[in-house]
């Protein structure tokens, strides 16, 4: 029996380090759309807060914390990111696992929101993007989902496939907005 | 060209696909005829002005959305999901 190997998606890419802006990726964790049935919202959200602690979270926002979290993800749909998904939830929603689907990464510090502004046509700083807010939007030309977690850190989700195009041009913002502040 | 997605807020063009003539929300019945059908199918305006097309929010929330818009002077008059739009009619 041969013995495979789990290699995340920026195995031997991360983390990286540019003026005080890193990114790290985030542990593979279990990843789960919930899509609620026609008339099951409130009953998804309290079946959600009961199993797993948050809400079904509403438009462009998220709910819950680190390890256990829910990120809108589109029109009728939610990404569950952390825990396994309570049987409970089958009952309101159409529950798909999507673990390995996605590549998930952290951009944390000072200047996140400069790097970003050059990526993502959407305003993302902290007067329009609070933390908990998140949207659907384009990073270059790859569909993206991105969070605010902190005061100068979002988590930002991409397909696996895009890994590591999505390292290489978050890396070179990096690099750029380094290069603009540097001495 | 900024789209106003009736979920994510106003967004750019980039994040949008383009579909078409808005009357795709409003198929024929199976049995109303070759003449309606051709018409459907191939028959459209071409107005210098207002017109009504289906977008997709492909980038972003993946919501098909109605537009509004006058083709003269590039303004969006209106944005509407397509799913609402659809129950309107029924």
């Amino acid at each position: 029996m041969v013995d495979l190997m789990a290699k995340s998606p920026c195995d031997g890419l991360l983390p990286v380090e540019h003026g005080g802006v890193s990114l790290s990726e985030i542990d593979m964790t279990v990843l789960t759309s919930v899509s609620p049935y026609k008339g099951q919202d409130k009953a998804l959200s309290a079946a959600l807060k009961e199993a797993h602690g948050m809400a079904f979270p509403g438009i462009n926002r998220a709910t819950g914390k680190e390890g256990a979290r829910a990120i809108w993800f589109g029109q009728g749909q939610a990404m569950l990111i952390g825990p396994d998904p309570a049987s409970s939830l089958c009952v309101h929603a159409a529950v798909t696992d999507q673990s390995d689907a996605w590549v998930l990464v952290r951009l944390e510090g000072g200047r996140a929101e400069d790097v970003l502004a050059r990526l993502v046509p959407v305003d993302l700083r902290q007067a329009a993007f609070k933390r908990g807010h998140t949207a659907r939007t384009q990073l270059q030309h790859m569909m993206i989902s991105v969070t605010r977690t902190g005061d100068s850190s979002f988590l930002i989700m991409a397909f696996r496939s895009m890994a590591k195009t999505l390292v290489h041009d978050l890396e070179t913002a990096m690099r750029g907005v380094a290069a603009r502040h540097a001495g | 060209m900024r789209i106003k997605c009736p979920h994510c807020g106003e967004r750019d063009r980039r994040e949008f696909y383009y579909v078409g003539d808005a009357v795709a929300l409003d198929r024929p019945d199976p049995d109303a005829g070759d003449v309606v059908w051709d018409d459907y199918v191939h028959n459209r305006d071409n107005p210098a002005g207002v017109t009504r097309d289906l977008w997709y929010h492909e980038s972003g929330c993946s919501t098909w959305i109605v537009v509004t818009r006058n083709t003269v002077t590039h303004e969006i008059l209106k944005t509407e999901l397509a799913s609402k739009v659809k129950e309107a009619m029924a």
